[in-house]
């Protein structure tokens, strides 16, 4: 082999590799995200059966239902409007009624979210960013209702 | 009075800082060697006045010292020691400074054991480091002071968070920021290097080492980390795809490629200019990890604080360096002479290979990293890129990677032979078969995607044994040559096997972890009983616990197997008083390297439990792997080719903890 062909193998390998990363990129990007909606995206427009979607809200007060086996019912709500949700497994320690939640799963055909993943506070003074947005976006945002998005210290 | 001492020593080391960053660089360029020779000292003495401050600091936690902001935000005159000791990094300010004493520990290392550099490299290698922390020391002065009074002092702190009182996190950061900082070496070293316009083999051997150490810290971290998530969030998961892993995940995939390609320049002086691309590209993504981690873009469990214009400062030092760099990369790449030689099918060959998937692996999940804030910037969607489309790029990047690691150190430098390679390592692909066969046969009709991995792991184990046995002629020759042999080989030789083993001990850990993983969520009241595969988990009742900031509740299982006791296990929930939080701790018993893991969902009054367990195939492997594969760095590290020359013995970099 001339060093011309030598070098040429070595470009056209690290072309495939390159392209290949590309397509899997795009195609990942297609299909594998998430996004991020409110009660009053869903109720608006409701996100197919087979979408996953990420929900953020508070928990409505009162909503919280616990039944057998960790099956739990609750509401989100960002003050306008309240979607149903239903979650299978332990809750986050600071999953609380009237607080911020992020739940990740997909709607199903009778309006329910049916919740795989429940992501709370990490402590007590920080609330997911994406709910803050909800919920300035619909204009139930009070900060002084100490849910504020006050500094958060946790480190892992 | 301390305090004040610990804010003025970080005062002096940023003067020092700022004199080793120009007078020795300033020498270098003169050719002056008196200027050089500053630079060893400014290094030296940076580094223990950033330590006399860091120590300030901790003093300042282990007396309750609450007229400092900082001990009042996250520490409790009644937490434990430990904890009043890990509080120091378990926050913003003080996990900068942490940041900044390791980067002057490593400088003050190349000063002290790199005593046969030439001159003038040592010199722009140790200005470059100085330019660095002088950076971060400004920033922490300008924008972080962890040294600020509180006037009146509060008599009691707020604590630290619960979630963070913790022995895997008290370690954690720590080891995580010595492979991150770690990787400012190799950087510094590769400035260095297109400073001088020269660069050669002997480069690559001074900066190897101090590759291989970073490497086996940031595997350390990454591992412990991992391992805190899985037992302290309580959600069984091991690895999230979280952004905040990611960060600390880049470094690591270009450090393991930058390892790899150091060993092709020091023995064959090939692929230098990308050597140092990977060098300046490495400590880039440690810088874009502590951007990422510290400035609050992102919310995560890491985002401290967040204060704008600390995000804006280091933004601006992160601009400044990787873009520094890249400019000068850019202006002085050309000027590197080209060096060895090489077919495709070679050890070389199989190098770039390697590099080429690394790089290639770190860039999709650069990309999943970034792509939802740059959305998020340019047309104000959210989104969430979580772990399916990490498996759908990642995962398709490793697998020809892992397949092709055993042939790598099995092919000739220059011009390798494939096929021979290939029967070499027919054993390793029979055991492969065996294992795909034999699951077959037991267990029926597994999933053909969790068989493929198992083979995988077996093919990559076998392999690495492989290549040991061809090279002491196992079988060959008598047992007692072998052995001779096999004492004979360098240990770099054994490094590589073993780190490749380790590879392969985490690949079945998460295969056997993901494809054979039970869970259950049941309701419980004393007395009942749970059943996971062939064990009987028995609820005995309730015990009352507490501890320096806590109370709570334990919760005691009896766990069975045929009738016999196995364990007792006890998870609990806690309530801790300041702040006024609940945790879960889960319990997790381990049977040979499989777990068993019981989390608690809520306790109701009537002393019905819902409970969380899960039985986890094979997991304990995933941590094993990284120790097995740090182990192998290490005794790579040991090899006394990276000694040879040095006039003291002590060359080799020795990893001093943090105090």
């Amino acid at each position: 082999m001339t060093r011309k062909q030598r070098r040429l193998t070595l470009i056209s390998l690290a072309g495939v590799v390159l392209a290949s990363a590309v397509g899997l990129v795009l195609f990942a990007l297609s299909d594998g995200i998430t996004f991020f909606t409110s009660p009053s995206d869903v109720l608006a427009k409701p996100p197919s059966v087979d979408q996953r979607v990420r929900l953020g809200g508070l928990v409505e007060r009162g909503s919280i239902v616990k039944e057998a086996d960790g099956v739990v019912r609750f509401a989100v709500t960002d003050g306008k409007a309240t979607v149903p949700a239903r979650y299978v497994g332990i809750l986050p320690d600071l999953f609380r009624e009237g607080q911020g939640v992020v739940a990740e799963g997909k709607v199903d055909g009778s309006g329910l979210f049916v919740a795989d993943t429940v992501l709370a506070k990490h402590d007590e003074t920080y609330m997911p960013k994406e709910v803050v947005d909800a919920l300035k976006k619909s204009g139930e945002w009070r900060p002084q209702d100490g849910d504020g998005p006050a500094p958060q210290t946790v480190q892992r | 009075m301390i305090v004040e001492i610990g804010h003025y020593a970080l005062v002096l080391a940023l003067v020092l800082a700022l004199a080793g960053g120009t007078l020795p660089f300033w020498g270098a360029l003169r050719g002056d060697n008196r200027l050089m020779a500053v630079a060893s000292t400014t290094s030296v003495a940076q580094f223990l006045f950033v330590a006399m401050s860091f120590a300030a600091l901790t003093y300042a936690y282990v007396v309750s010292d609450f007229s400092v902001q900082n001990v009042v935000e996250n520490s409790h005159s009644l937490k434990p020691l430990l904890y009043k000791i890990s509080g120091v990094w378990g926050n913003h300010e003080g996990s900068m400074l942490l940041w900044v004493l390791i980067l002057v520990l490593f400088g003050a290392l190349v000063a002290v054991f790199s005593e046969n550099l030439p001159l003038k490299l040592k010199a722009l290698v140790l200005s470059v480091q100085s330019w660095i922390s002088a950076a971060f020391l400004f920033f922490i002065l300008i924008a972080s002071n962890p040294f600020l009074r509180l006037d009146p002092a509060p008599l009691q702190g707020r604590d630290l968070n619960p979630l963070l009182q913790d022995v895997g996190l008290a370690i954690h950061p720590p080891l995580l920021y010595l492979g991150y900082v770690g990787c400012s070496i190799s950087f510094a070293f590769a400035i260095a290097a297109l400073i001088d316009g020269r660069i050669d083999a002997a480069w690559a051997r001074w900066v190897r080492p101090w590759t291989l150490t970073a490497w086996c810290f940031l595997t350390l971290g990454i591992a412990m980390g991992s391992y805190w998530a899985y037992y302290e969030l309580g959600w069984g998961g091991w690895w999230f795809w979280d952004p905040v892993e990611n960060a600390s995940f880049m470094p690591w995939l270009a450090a393991t490629a930058l390892l790899h390609s150091a060993i092709v320049m020091e023995k064959r002086e090939a692929l230098k200019i990308w050597t140092i691309l990977l060098a300046i590209l490495t400590f880039s993504l440690s810088l874009l990890g502590t951007f990422l981690v510290r400035s609050g873009v992102l919310t995560s469990v890491h985002a401290f604080a967040t204060d704008p214009t600390r995000g804006i400062f280091i933004l601006c030092i992160l601009c400044v360096f990787i873009g520094g760099a890249f400019s000068l990369f850019a202006a002085r790449a050309g000027q590197l002479s080209q060096g060895g030689l090489f077919a495709p099918i070679s050890r070389e060959g199989a190098l770039v290979l390697n590099n080429l998937l690394l790089t290639a692996a770190c860039a999709t999940v650069l990309v999943g990293t970034l792509y939802p804030l740059a959305l998020e910037a340019l047309t104000g969607e959210k989104i969430s890129v979580g772990a399916p489309f990490f498996d759908m790029t990642f995962g398709p990047m490793m697998v020809p990677l892992l397949i092709a690691v055993p042939f790598g150190p099995l092919l000739a430098w220059k011009r390798g032979d494939i096929v021979a390679a290939g029967q070499r390592l027919l054993f390793a692909f029979g055991a492969a078969m065996a294992v795909v066969i034999l699951g077959l046969a037991l267990m029926g009709t597994p999933s053909a995607l969790a068989l493929f991995g198992v083979a995988l792991a077996v093919w990559l184990m076998v392999g690495a044994l492989s290549e040991i046995a061809f090279r002491i002629k196992l079988g060959r020759v008598s047992p007692a040559e072998s052995w001779r042999r096999g004492a004979g080989l360098p240990r770099s030789a054994w490094g590589t096997m073993v780190a490749h083993f380790g590879v392969g001990v985490t690949v079945l850990g998460i295969v056997g972890s993901t494809a054979w993983n039970s869970e259950t969520i049941v309701t419980l009241k004393p007395g009942e009983a749970v059943t996971i595969g062939s064990r009987t988990l028995t609820m005995d009742g309730f015990v009352p616990i507490s501890g320096g900031t806590y109370t709570g509740t334990g919760v005691r299982f009896t766990v069975r197997q045929g009738g016999n006791v196995v364990a007792t296990m006890e998870p609990e929930k806690r309530l801790y008083t300041v702040p006024n939080t609940p945790t879960t701790e889960a319990a997790i018993n381990t049977f040979g390297f499989s777990q068993l893991y019981v989390s608690l969902g809520d306790i109701s009054a009537d002393g019905s439990t819902v409970v969380r367990v899960y039985w986890k195939t094979l997991i304990a492997l995933i941590w094993l792997g990284a120790l097995v594969m740090t182990a192998g760095g290490m005794l790579s590290l040991s090899d006394r080719r990276l000694r040879v020359g040095a006039p003291k013995p002590a060359r080799r970099p020795v990893a001093v903890p943090a105090e």
